[in-house]
């Protein structure tokens, strides 16, 4: 068993499930999707990205990749959310959730892509 | 580069995991901790003003309070924050810095820069194995020739002599193993510009390995080897390297010729300087008996060489018989007066300092000189640093084995015509019509040595020239040397070799015929070379030159 594949792996799926529940709910409502959920995705994901550099492999490259483009998603999902709720002072509206949960739903579908890759690396190991 | 950046990415992990953890908890911290706004009500900091906070608490320790006054609470947890950030900064910065100090990062960055600059290397070069003093000046002889060159070699110090070098274009040098193959390969064999593998180590062995490495990987450059020994000469002809070079048999061979044939000597000599080197007068040393000191590898070249020549020599050597030299040898190292006058210093015509210690050449020039003034003298300088004191001691004639070996390997690279000249030069018997040729080209050197220059006569080269030819015209050689500036006057070059297919005409008269594809070679002043390059890519000069010619 090698600690650092498990501390990776952890850490992929946790960011993948995490986005999953910030995801899940109506997209325009804000009651269904806490920011306390979209900060930890963030969290996490950036810590698996950076997890993941350095990394030669191909394999490694493209879930490298597929991992900067889910912080890249959330991020643009938080900076949407500080600028209706500070910038602009419009709040919370019905149509901002919605463009929040879906870039986060975009995020969500790049943390499957490594979720996938990583089941296929697995499974293509020998050992 | 790529795996310098790897490197560095995969090292900094550790270090960003943690700093993106000690952000994460003093926001999260911020965010859960209760606050008091202006009226005194709960109130809950958002993770856009905790982001804020946390980020420019990490880097300054100098702020306010925002947007509220905190309460004692929120300062404990800041008062943890500021530890906890600051030290996850100074890890991070820490870290990268020990990155960068690291050998093994500094030698990746550099490999990488060196593989970068030699794929972009945009004009032909050659790949330089070996810098010593012939690497050098080799690679010196090469940018001249508008060359570019890769050096290799193994001691760190040479690299380092090569970047102060200040040479017109960026030569990349790297200190490697030239005998691993791979270092070859990152080297540029395999590069579209690269014309061919230069083996000049001090090592036999190496210089075979790396003969065979590039004949193997890249058939089709041409492979230039330095060897000292005959059988691995005879190896690395075997499987097809292109020039071996022999330093003691050439450096012999020159010196026999400058003894027995200076007018051969100093023609070779002349075409094969460096531009801007001061023409020197041939020297005509005395016919008679010489002394030879030193009977190593060298000097039995030497008195090998001498006695092909028919030049009678007394040899002196401190240890005959480890050096198997003939029985009348006479023993001692020839720095000291007595042994000298045993080998008959006073009657004899020359002396040749040909030991492997250039103090000792030194001083057996001196001694002898004290003991006969008239004496001719000529001096082996192995080592490119005495300069200075051999120019000093004022030699009648220097020779310079890493200058001799150099000059040879690139007359072969930058004028293959040249080098099929000198051969024919070396055949001719007659002294006689050496010297004619030396006074011929020093007729139209001037005060520096002549350049020389091949003139193809194609279109590419010579387009109205060839145009003519092409139609049928007959012109003779005579047309093209005269000058098209002064009318009447000729230019002062001359034509040393015309060839056409397979056939080679030394020294052509001016009403040889000239035809389109014939290759001329030419020697003389530079001026000379630009006005004819002018002249026959001109049609109007064509003309006229064709009509003035008498």
């Amino acid at each position: 068993m090698n600690l650092d594949k498990v501390i990776f792996a952890f850490f992929i799926m946790l960011a993948a499930t995490l986005n999953f529940g910030f995801f899940i709910g109506d997209i325009a409502d804000p009651d269904h999707h806490h920011r306390l959920e979209l900060y930890a995705a963030i969290v996490i994901s950036a810590i698996a990205t950076v997890l993941k550099f350095g990394d030669q492999t191909h394999l490694g490259a493209v879930v490298l990749a597929a991992s900067l483009v889910a912080d890249l998603q959330l991020i643009a999902a938080a900076i949407t959310w500080a600028i209706v709720e500070h910038v602009t002072n419009t709040g919370l509206t019905a149509s901002a959730m919605s463009s929040i949960v879906s870039l986060s739903g975009g995020a969500l579908l790049a943390n499957l892509i490594s979720v996938v890759l990583l089941v296929i690396e697995t499974v293509m190991s020998r050992r | 580069m790529g795996s310098v950046f790897f490197l560095a990415l995969r090292r900094l992990r550790g270090p960003l995991v943690t700093l993106i953890c000690a952000y994460a908890v003093s926001v999260l911290g911020l965010v859960l901790i209760p606050g008091r706004d202006s009226a005194g009500g709960i109130w809950h900091m958002d993770f856009f003003h905790a982001f804020y906070f946390v980020s420019f608490m990490g880097t300054t320790i100098g702020f306010g309070e925002i947007p509220y006054p905190f309460t004692d609470g929120q300062r404990l947890w800041v008062l943890f924050c500021i530890y906890f950030t600051v030290t996850a900064w100074l890890y991070a910065i820490g870290r990268a810095l020990t990155l960068v100090q690291e050998p093994a990062f500094r030698q990746a960055v550099t490999y990488g820069a060196f593989v970068r600059s030699v794929r972009r290397l945009a004009e032909p070069f050659y790949l330089v194995c070996g810098y010593g003093d012939t690497g050098r000046t080799l690679v010196r002889g090469l940018v001249e020739w508008g060359f570019s060159a890769v050096v290799l070699d193994q001691d760190q110090d040479r690299i380092n002599l090569l970047s102060l070098e200040n040479l017109p274009v960026y030569v990349p040098g790297r200190r490697t193993n030239c005998s691993d193959p791979a270092a070859l390969t990152t080297g540029g064999l395999k590069h579209s510009q690269c014309r061919g593998v230069i083996a000049v180590t001090n090592s036999d062995h190496v210089n075979l390995k790396v003969s065979i490495s590039s004949k193997l990987l890249s058939p089709n450059l041409k492979v230039y080897s330095r060897s000292e020994i005959h059988d691995v000469g005879l190896n690395m002809e075997s499987f097809g390297t292109d020039v071996i070079v022999n330093p003691f048999d050439i450096f012999a061979d020159r010196l026999a010729m400058a003894v027995h044939s200076p007018a051969r000597y100093v023609i070779h000599d002349w075409l094969t300087s460096p531009v801007h080197t001061p023409l020197r007068e041939p020297l005509f040393p005395p016919r008679g008996r010489w002394i030879l000191c030193g009977f190593g590898r060298f000097g039995k070249a030497v008195q090998q060489f001498l006695s092909f020549e028919q030049i009678d020599a007394t040899i002196v050597e401190s240890e005959p018989e480890a050096t198997a030299a003939p029985e009348e040898t006479i023993r001692g190292r020839g720095t000291e007066a007595n042994t000298l006058q045993e080998a008959g210093v006073e009657q004899a015509v020359g002396i040749i300092a040909g030991t492997d210690d250039d103090v000792n050449n030194l001083s057996i020039i001196m001694t002898a000189r004290e003991l006969n003034e008239n004496l001719f003298t000529v001096a082996r300088q192995n080592r490119q640093e005495n300069d200075p004191i051999f120019q000093a001691a004022e030699v009648d004639l220097l020779m310079q084995r890493s200058d001799i070996i150099a000059r040879h390997i690139i007359t072969r690279i930058s004028n293959p015509l040249l080098a099929e000249f000198l051969q024919h030069v070396d055949k001719m018997e007659d002294e006689q019509w050496a010297t004619a040729l030396a006074a011929r080209i020093s007729g139209v050197a001037g005060d520096t040595v002549p350049t020389t220059w091949v003139l193809p006569v194609t279109k590419g080269t010579a387009s109205a020239l060839a145009i003519r030819l092409y139609r049928g015209a007959e012109i003779p050689l005579g047309v093209i040397l005269q000058d098209p500036h002064e009318s009447g006057q000729r230019l002062s070059c001359l034509a040393l070799l015309h060839k056409r297919g397979n056939d080679t005409a030394l020294l052509p008269a001016d009403d040889a015929v000239l035809r389109h594809g014939d290759k001329l070679l030419f020697c003389g002043r530079r001026i000379a070379a630009s006005r004819m390059r002018w002249a026959v890519n001109s049609a109007d000069l064509v003309r006229e030159l064709i009509e003035s010619y008498p």
